[in-house]
């Protein structure tokens, strides 16, 4: 899922300046997880900003937000409350906050910051172990990614930095090339410690990405 | 047009026809004045073979080591230049590289470099496009006459390539394999961080040795309990072990208890290794009392 936390309020109603009247837009899906963009956030928000002094004109919860056909439709069908707002603050992550400003000539506010593609470790935590590289090498790393997980990225073994099998940037972390160590010594496999790897090639993950679907 | 002056290395000199060599490192400037940094060098002449200018050290901003190791070889002083992966993309390097060349640079240390967040631009992106055995690969393609999409090139290097290695860190079993792939990706020397077990550093050269690379052990002066400690909590892979530490906290003259645990551990050093890399820190002047007696033709 994509892990997502709010900006700080006051952020939020700095670029909420210039306007009075505002609609609220979350996400049913990864912000819900996540306690950024779900029903409850999104009613915590509309008690923030009539605090705050702004006109809070209505409010939709998206399944899901990424979706720009199915935001088109949601928003849509709020007709007035939409339409009589001057902004949309969306509780969404950033794909999210663009379907709305795709689809709208309102002002479109990210109340978000979308941080990674995470795992749920348990409810509220979440971790990064893929960074979407567009070629994965999971197997060949014993199905653990050192382009996600070692900070530096490296292909061909630990750092100058790892020692006792922690990692230089976070001395709280295990270094990524210890875990792959550790899995390959439980298997009995070693080869790939030894094969060295190449230099990713990064033309196979431009941005923008896009993908078509063969009919 | 000018080619490139014929690349010599005396480091590499030496180190083939196995005689002892001693290296230090100098840390070029924050600025463009490399006064100080030349002084230094060229205090340096004769005390040792070849002398280390590191790439934006501890991931802080400072004049490219190019400019000063070019500077280097105008004065016949050898430097070895250490280049990391953290701050240029694959492209960059390799011209980096074919600069260094023209210029005269023959020794190259292919270093990951410290993750960006030790240093003063803690907000910047880090590169990392290669790694340090990318980048060895890197530099035997241009050795090769190529870069490494495979165009030729008007003129090639001949590099002598080395890379760093910390014999003490574990598990040794996954320190190993990496420097066998530096080994197959054409370093010829390893620089080690900071050696204080000679024990450690035995077992390091026993496996190293197979893959045919020159061991130049590092050795650190370090002028007080405090630095030590220092050191050990700030700099990525380095350990004060904590009976050095404690000599020097009961030291009357922390620095010359530095000097003599420094002497003693390079004396020590010695029958596992091909030269020792001298890390002054700001007191190169005591290089020689740290080196002495140490190279073939000091005895």
């Amino acid at each position: 899922m994509i892990v997502s936390k709010q900006k700080p309020f006051i952020e939020i109603l700095s670029a909420l300046e210039p306007v009075s009247r505002v609609f609220l837009i979350g996400c049913a899906k990864c912000a819900t997880v996540c306690k950024a963009g779900g029903e409850e956030q999104i009613w915590q928000m509309q008690e923030d900003l009539i605090a705050a002094g702004k006109d809070v004109t209505g409010s939709v919860v998206i399944d899901e937000a990424c979706h720009m056909l199915r935001v088109q439709r949601d928003l849509r069908a709020k007709g007035e409350m939409v339409k009589g707002a001057e902004a949309l603050l969306v509780l969404a992550c950033g794909a999210g906050v663009q379907s709305v400003s795709a689809g709208s000539d309102r002002l479109t506010i990210a109340g978000l910051d979308t941080l990674f593609l995470g795992n749920i470790r348990r409810f509220g935590q979440f971790e990064q172990r893929c960074s979407l590289c567009g070629q994965c090498l999971l197997n060949e790393t014993a199905g653990i990614c050192p382009v996600t997980v070692c900070p530096k990225g490296l292909l061909n073994g630990p750092c100058g930095g790892m020692d006792e099998g922690r990692c230089e940037v976070n001395g709280d972390a295990e270094c990524v090339w210890y875990q792959i160590y550790l899995r390959l010594r439980e298997r009995g496999e070693e080869a790939p410690l030894t094969a060295i790897k190449p230099p990713r090639d990064f033309a196979r993950n431009l941005r923008p990405g896009s993908l078509k679907l063969d009919k | 047009m000018i080619t490139p002056a014929p690349m010599s290395s005396t480091l590499r000199e030496k180190l083939e026809s196995n005689h002892f060599v001693v290296t230090a490192e100098v840390c070029p400037p924050k600025g463009c004045d490399c006064g100080e940094f030349m002084e230094k060098a060229r205090s340096l002449k004769g005390l040792v073979d070849a002398v280390n200018v590191t790439d934006n050290q501890g991931a802080n901003v400072r004049i490219s080591p190019l400019a000063p190791a070019a500077l280097l070889t105008r004065e016949g002083i050898e430097p070895i230049l250490q280049l990391t992966c953290r701050d240029r993309n694959r492209m960059a390097l390799q011209s980096e590289l074919l600069a260094a060349a023209a210029l005269g640079v023959t020794n190259i240390l292919s270093l990951s470099g410290d993750y960006i967040s030790f240093g003063d631009h803690a907000g910047a992106k880090p590169v990392f496009d290669l790694d340090s055995v990318q980048l060895l690969q890197t530099i035997a393609t241009l050795n090769a006459g190529r870069d490494i999409s495979g165009a030729p090139l008007e003129g090639a290097p001949s590099f002598f390539a080395g890379a760093a290695a910390a014999p003490e860190a574990e598990p040794f079993d996954l320190i190993l394999p990496k420097l066998a792939k530096k080994a197959a990706a054409g370093a010829r020397f390893f620089q080690t961080q900071a050696v204080f077990s000679p024990d450690r550093l035995a077992r390091f050269t026993e496996a190293v040795r197979p893959l045919g690379v020159k061991i130049i052990a590092g050795i650190i002066l370090l002028k007080s309990a405090g630095m030590a400690r220092y050191i050990t909590k700030n700099i990525p892979g380095l350990k004060v072990p904590p009976e050095v530490v404690a000599e020097l906290e009961a030291a009357e003259s922390p620095l010359e208890t530095g000097v003599a645990i420094a002497r003693r551990l390079a004396a020590a050093a010695r029958p596992f290794c091909d030269g020792i890399h001298i890390m002054a820190m700001g007191r190169e002047e005591l290089i020689p009392d740290i080196a002495a007696g140490l190279r073939n033709e000091d005895n």
